[in-house]
């Protein structure tokens, strides 16, 4: 057991993929020490981009600091100049006859821009040459305000009310006047933004994919658990027991699992399925294989000579298979129940996508949040690849590492498929 | 045709029957014990707002007897199974009069034409990739496995939602829905062809992508342990060129692949339910889909039944066609 625990450990496929998975899972596991909130409380409206969200109110109930950042006056330019602007500043240049074929209207040439703007424009300049396209007085306004907007000083460009009615002050607020974030009242950090329904997508997901793991682990159980008890009676015992299980076995292979699960949790209706529910679901709908390989293998275990004298011995026949036959099963059972997880996770989030997961009011799971996204248009209308890529990430990651175990594992126990 | 053969062909006959009719008689009792009665939504729809409760009993009489609800459970089942062979499949609930042929009929034929070709170009690249590898394992093994395995654990739906937001939504470079331009009447004029063909595109490759991915890591370790087969080593020892050998090994290493080929293509509707459902593609997988939605259960009945018989008919002519194919069934199964 130690020996076969040491050279599982020593195949660099089944430690990646066990550190993959490790670390999702005490991600799932510590991070509700860390952050309390609800994973289904909606924090605003629709999708907000990921970032840090600062209430402006209490930003002027905080200290205020003086910063001088030397690009300060260029960064806010760039963000109060929309890219109209900046085309019309590009056309005048243009129709000065100024070669602006280096320029364009993209925040890292803006600089550049302003400054070639500084050394052309001129407003007696400009009115007295009347250039194609700015011709008008209406046009030639337009420039001067622009180019007041561009040269204006904007400290003390702003002044900030506080208190009612006698008591209400007014201070004028500079451009040099900062807040420290960590005294702002309110202030919170969506690394991955908020989903359609507000929540913060970064707390549903951690929290789904607890959820889906307890899903793929719940079917994953009872999937092994049925298919070895099925496999190891079928096998062992044989006889009419066989033929029995078989024929509900064959039943199960033929209709397709898929086709089972659709019907099953239609007829169950959104209500009454809970996640511990379609996880039962999931598991008794997939033992079939697991069954037919432990069967074969038990047939083939059946009439070695151990377990002939074990026999002769007059060893229970629950001894027998836990000592004689389980031992020799016990890597392919393994390996079946990685792939069972894998698959049942798969399983929930592809019936989720259709419409047919959990009770979507009681816990989010992987399926349901991409069910969502697809619902609230996050592919197309609101371009919000935050709250899918990441689930998508999740499942892969989820997959790919117990792929990984499973195949290092398969080396360990295969030594053909060694290199 | 020998005793064993005939022996053989007779078990699977009688399988094939045995699970037909576990079938029908699943697909017919578990979407009648969906919550909520379908009447019920249909009269709540269609009666006007000012009806007394006693046009309103008058109208749920008269769907209950359209849809054949009045009567007992075995009447329920024997107009099932009617309609079923009939091929009408009955009366659809959402879409009250349609038939559920006439919904099927529209939209299984841009299933096929949809995964038929995708499953094949896909198994068919998929294969040639997985025996390449097999091959030359040093170079990929290093190279391309890790990320094989890893771009293989994308889920099917959402390696298609990354490639609509690249080339749909980000690219702009192809229709972000649907089988055609919906302002078109489908006609046999160039213009609706070219639209078909430019909707096509993106389900179709995240198809194929899909089916490379299993095909060739499937291939490639069936290869490898043909590879290392006894019968290689002796042939090598024989003298018998590489090239010969290779041709043995990889007719040998397909067998499996077939049986992967046959099942896709027998479960292609109900593969097609996910990826039809992300590009709103007209096939049968998004009638499903709407009918799921709606507690439409003829249409849904008649959906997985399709689906089914398709699997229970290519795994029978699989069994069928093994028989003469693989020496080593042959051996076990006629003698």
């Amino acid at each position: 057991m130690k020996h076969t625990l040491r050279n599982v450990f020593h195949s660099p496929r089944f430690l990646v993929g066990f550190i993959i998975f490790m670390s999702i899972l005490l991600t799932v596991l510590i991070y509700p020490w860390f952050v309390h909130r609800d994973p289904l409380q909606g924090l605003g409206k629709g999708f907000l981009e990921p970032g840090t969200y600062v209430s402006v109110y209490d930003t002027n109930n905080a200290g205020t600091y003086r910063v001088e950042l030397p690009e300060a006056n260029e960064n806010r330019l760039e963000s109060t100049i929309p890219v109209k602007d900046r085309q019309t500043m590009l056309d005048f240049l243009k129709a000065k006859g100024v070669d602006v074929s280096a320029l364009d209207t993209s925040n890292e040439k803006f600089h550049e821009l302003i400054e070639v703007w500084k050394e052309n424009y001129d407003e007696a300049d400009a009115k007295k040459n009347k250039y194609e396209g700015f011709s008008t007085q209406a046009k030639r306004n337009e420039l001067r305000r622009l180019n007041n907007r561009l040269s204006e000083d904007t400290s003390a460009a702003m002044s900030v009310t506080k208190g009612e009615g006698d008591a209400a002050t007014t201070t004028a607020v500079a451009g040099s006047d900062y807040v420290k974030v960590d005294e702002v009242a309110n202030s919170i950090n969506l690394p991955l933004g908020t989903d359609n329904f507000g929540r913060d997508t970064l707390t549903e997901l951690v929290k789904a994919t607890g959820i889906s793991l307890l899903v793929g682990l719940i079917a994953g159980s009872i999937a092994t658990a049925l298919g070895l008890l099925v496999g190891l009676l079928a096998g062992y015992v044989g006889g009419i027991l066989d033929d029995i299980l078989m024929f509900i076995a064959n039943i199960f292979t033929v209709i397709p699992g898929f086709v089972l699960l659709i019907l099953i949790y239609s007829a169950l209706g959104a209500e009454s399925r809970g996640i511990v529910t379609c996880a039962v679901i999931i598991g008794i709908t997939s033992w079939v294989w697991t069954a037919r390989s432990v069967r074969s293998q038990v047939i083939s275990l059946r009439n070695r000579d151990h377990v002939n004298l074990s026999k002769l011995s007059g060893h229970s026949l629950f001894r027998i298979v836990t000592t004689d036959i389980l031992p020799y099963i016990a890597s392919y059972v393994v390996m079946a129940f990685i792939l069972q997880v894998s698959s049942g996770i798969l399983a929930e989030a592809q019936l989720s996508m259709l419409g047919l997961g959990p009770n979507p009011n009681e816990l989010p799971t992987l399926g349901l949040m991409m069910n969502w996204a697809k619902l609230f248009g996050a592919y197309t209308s609101s371009n919000a690849w935050w709250a899918y890529f990441p689930v998508i990430l999740m499942i892969a990651l989820i997959s790919f590492s117990l792929n990984l175990m499973n195949t290092g594992l398969d080396q360990v126990f295969n030594p053909t498929l060694r290199d | 045709m020998t005793k064993g053969m005939k022996k053989y062909f007779k078990k699977k006959i009688f399988w094939f029957i045995i699970t037909f009719i576990a079938a029908v008689i699943l697909n017919f009792i578990l979407p009648r014990l969906m919550p909520g009665d379908p009447v019920n939504s249909i009269v709540g729809k269609n009666i006007s707002p000012g009806a007394t409760q006693e046009q309103v009993q008058e109208q749920m009489a008269y769907y209950q007897h359209q849809f054949g609800l009045d009567k007992n459970i075995f009447g329920q089942f024997w107009d099932f199974v009617k309609n079923a062979f009939n091929g009408t499949f009955g009366v659809s609930y959402s879409q009250y009069p349609r038939l559920v042929s006439d919904i099927i009929g529209s939209s299984i034929w841009w299933t096929v034409a949809l995964q038929l070709p995708a499953i094949i170009v896909g198994w068919l690249l998929g294969n040639l990739l997985g025996a390449l590898a097999a091959y030359k394992r040093s170079f990929y093994d290093k190279a391309l496995m890790p990320l094989t395995l890893f771009f293989s654990a994308i889920p099917a739906f959402g390696a298609a939602v990354i490639l609509l937001v690249i080339f749909a939504v980000t690219l702009g470079w192809a229709p972000v829905n649907g089988a055609f331009d919906p302002g078109m009447i489908p006609s046999f004029s160039w213009k609706f062809i070219s639209s078909v063909i430019a909707h096509y595109q993106l389900p179709f490759w995240s198809i194929v992508l899909i089916s490379i991915g299993g095909q060739a890591v499937g291939m490639r370790s069936m290869s490898i342990y043909e590879l290392n087969a006894d019968y290689v080593k002796y042939a090598r020892f024989l003298g018998i060129k590489d090239k010969k050998i290779v041709r043995y090994v990889f007719r040998n290493a397909m067998l499996p692949q077939v049986t992967g080929l046959a099942m896709s293509i027998g479960s292609m509707v109900g593969g097609a339910l996910v990826a039809e459902t992300i590009f709103s593609y007209p096939g049968l997988g998004m009638s499903m889909y709407a009918a799921i939605n709606s507690s439409d259960y003829p249409v849904i009945s008649a959906c997985t039944l399709i689906i089914t018989v398709m699997v229970l008919i290519a795994s029978f002519l699989l069994d069928i066609i093994y028989a003469f194919i693989d020496p080593r069934v042959k051996a076990a199964q006629f003698d």
